[in-house]
């Protein structure tokens, strides 16, 4: 018998707003002037705090850190169309989103200085998990909240980000496996910024699309212009929408670009060339989105002189409140092993005391 | 009170504990409809039904990956792992998440999951079904990691487990499944998770075991009671980590000589860890080196040659009586 097709499949891609600021206005969501602001707001914000991170990080007053510059359309549209009780499960370059979710800007300071204070929520039920530094794990942590929103019977949603080196990871693969067998309430967001360090996207996978590797799971998938912060807005919404009304999980792969290096540990000009990103930073998200508001009559040159204004304001007094001086006990690690106290926890936290009196004894 | 093995006192925890507690579930491979493949956990599927008792992919990362994520969401899953053999695949949930959420965030988020394995050897099975790696987890800052030798033990531990706020691998010697049986009372009864358990005192020395070992370490005693009226303090260790060596130390204090029997290899293995307690807390008190009976340091055998590669009574005694008579 002669081979016949028994299956047919086909990744649909998404862009709405180019990167000149055109607009197809058939596809262009509703968002209204104040929604649209807003998010433009936030991206900004993102921006600048990551722009202040990396000189903070050049003059020695940061740690190492992975800079979201140029991705912030992905994560800020989406955390605005979460809702309170969904769950936001970042991998490392969803700044822009945790700062919508409410997250403080001293977190983000305080974690990469070297502070576990820095994934303390202010309020536990803001639902955002600290950052996944192995990558891919997070996303089969998402299966398993997203399960427990169908344990529950609330309509609570996952919503996990992952990178396009995550793609190659078992974490992304059994976590999106679990989710479409339950078909669990689980957005996935594959921020595909085509570097994982060094290695390119085309030496990443030979597949064709990363969208597609949700096909295989059973999954409905999309491609979009990840620094089109209106293709992901219509994306998002669906998938959010899909997975809160039963419909289970979503995979989306948002094309966007690593404008700046991996962490600050790393040196791009190692491995990809000036023109590479020339060519990347004439796409980037704020230029077109800017565009798009004063095409609308939204935005103007004085309202972005006092945004531009107001973001650094924000952000020099997140740093000065970060570099305030804090008294942060040295042995707080011994009070987080267990949930339960242990005796064996209990006389290394004496030893510990007793080196750090001798030593500052002693000098 | 009813006489059980340990696979009947195992079920008897999950189903009491989810009897009481809404949020308790169960997950793993073949755990629901086949009721897990040594039996444990059948008829839960039954009670609970199929949103409860959960039969997931073969994936053991997702499987804990995903526990993470229910534990985080308030829920309480028992994931099963259906081989300790195979549970290093999901040793990168393990130690990145599962062990450290606490730590991470200072307490804020916990990640209160049991993941249950059978580990150990003695029942003829394939390869990777045999071994003993309980260090591999007990090393792990943030893991609890407990193991039961008996059906009244693993009942009241595995529920002690359950609620506690902390990951806990609970750790089945799968060969002491159907090995005896034990009076298990109806009523709820649980024991603490780090703390040993003395099961017999004596005054000459002090035989130190966990596990399937247990049974080997008893019956070894009784052989040297009777033999030469030695009067032997018997310790099960029940919780691996955090071990509780006060117990251990004070019991060495008091009879001076000390026999470990593990049936894991030998280099690294708890049994080292404990001497070196020892060493920490009773060394004026010994009057004999602490002896290790363990396993070797080689893979371990296909059960064509199983037998002699775990320690079992015989070589216990011969232990016992080296250390007893060291002058």
């Amino acid at each position: 018998m002669p081979k016949k097709p028994i299956a047919k499949f086909s990744v649909p891609y998404l862009q709405i707003l180019d990167e000149h600021g055109k607009v197809d206005a058939k596809l262009e969501p509703d968002l209204g002037q104040e929604r649209a602001v807003e998010m433009y707001r936030w991206m900004r914000l993102a921006r600048e705090l990551d722009e202040r991170m990396l000189k903070l990080q050049r003059q020695g007053r940061l740690g190492t850190f992975p800079p979201c510059t140029g991705q912030e359309a992905v994560s800020v549209p989406t955390a605005m169309l979460m809702r309170p009780g969904d769950w936001f499960v970042g991998a490392f370059r969803e700044l822009g989103g945790r700062l919508v979710r409410g997250e403080p800007l001293t977190a983000t300071l305080d974690y990469y200085n070297g502070w576990e204070e820095g994934n303390v929520l202010p309020d536990k039920d803001l639902r955002i998990l600290p950052t996944s530094v192995v990558i891919g794990c997070q996303i089969e942590h998402a299966a398993g909240l997203a399960y427990a929103s169908r344990y529950k019977g609330t309509d609570e949603v996952a919503v996990a980000f992952i990178g396009d080196g995550g793609t190659s990871e078992g974490g992304f693969h059994e976590g999106l496996n679990f989710a479409a067998v339950w078909q669990a309430p689980m957005v996935t967001i594959c921020q595909n910024n085509q570097w994982a360090i060094s290695i390119p996207r085309a030496e990443q996978t030979h597949s064709e699309t990363l969208a597609q590797k949700g096909i295989a799971y059973g999954m409905p998938v999309l491609q979009i212009d990840g620094n089109d912060p209106l293709a992901v807005w219509v994306a998002v919404e669906e998938a959010i929408g899909r997975a809160r009304t039963g419909g289970g999980p979503t995979f989306i792969e948002a094309v966007t670009y690593r404008l700046l290096m991996h962490t600050t540990a790393d040196d791009p000009k190692k491995y990809r060339t000036p023109e590479d990103e020339k060519c990347a930073w004439d796409k980037e998200p704020l230029l077109r989105t800017r565009k798009w508001l004063t095409g609308k009559g939204w935005w103007d040159d004085a309202a972005e002189e006092a945004l531009l204004a107001e973001v650094k304001a924000r952000v020099e007094a997140a740093v000065k409140e970060f570099e305030a001086p804090k008294d942060r006990a040295q042995d707080e690690p011994f009070r987080h092993v267990y949930g339960t106290r242990h005796a064996v926890i209990d006389e290394q936290h004496r030893d510990f005391l007793a080196n750090i009196a001798r030593e500052a004894e002693h000098g | 009170m009813a006489k059980l093995n340990m696979v009947q006192a195992i079920n008897l925890a999950l189903r009491q504990e989810m009897d009481k507690d809404a949020t308790v579930l169960v997950l793993g491979q073949d755990v629901a409809v086949d009721g897990g493949v040594f039996r444990l956990t059948e008829g839960l599927l039954e009670r609970f039904g199929p949103l409860r008792v959960v039969d997931t992919p073969l994936a053991e990362s997702g499987i804990l990956g995903s526990s993470i994520g229910m534990a985080l969401a308030g829920l309480k899953p028992v994931c099963e792992m259906q081989f300790s053999g195979f549970s290093y695949l999901m040793m990168g949930q393990f130690e990145a998440h599962a062990t450290r959420m606490r730590a991470r965030t200072q307490g804020q988020l916990g990640v209160p999951l049991v993941i249950r394995m059978p580990y150990g050897g003695g029942v003829r099975a394939l390869e990777h079904h045999s071994e003993s790696r309980e260090v591999l987890y007990a090393h792990l800052p943030g893991a609890k990691v407990v193991i039961p030798s008996g059906p009244r033990n693993a009942r009241a531990l595995l529920i002690a487990a359950i609620r506690d706020p902390d990951p806990v691998v609970f750790m089945e010697p799968k060969h002491s499944y159907r090995a005896f049986r034990e009076e298990v009372p109806d009523e709820e009864e649980t024991m603490p998770i780090g703390k040993c358990q003395v099961v017999q005192e004596g005054s000459d020395l002090t035989l130190v075991s966990w596990g399937a070992m247990m049974r080997p370490a008893l019956k070894a005693a009784a052989e040297v009671e009777q033999k030469r009226g030695a009067s032997l303090e018997i310790i099960d260790v029940l919780t691996m980590a955090p071990l509780d060596s006060d117990t251990i130390a004070e019991s060495v204090r008091k009879t001076g000589r000390c026999v470990i029997v593990q049936e894991a290899p030998r280099s690294y293995g708890a049994s080292s860890e404990i001497t070196a307690q020892i060493n920490d807390k009773a060394l004026m008190h010994l009057e004999a080196p602490v002896k290790r009976l363990t396993g070797y340091d080689v893979v371990t055998p296909y059960f064509g040659r199983e037998k002699n590669y775990i320690p079992d009574a015989a070589r216990v005694v011969h232990g016992i009586e080296e250390t007893l008579d060291f002058q």
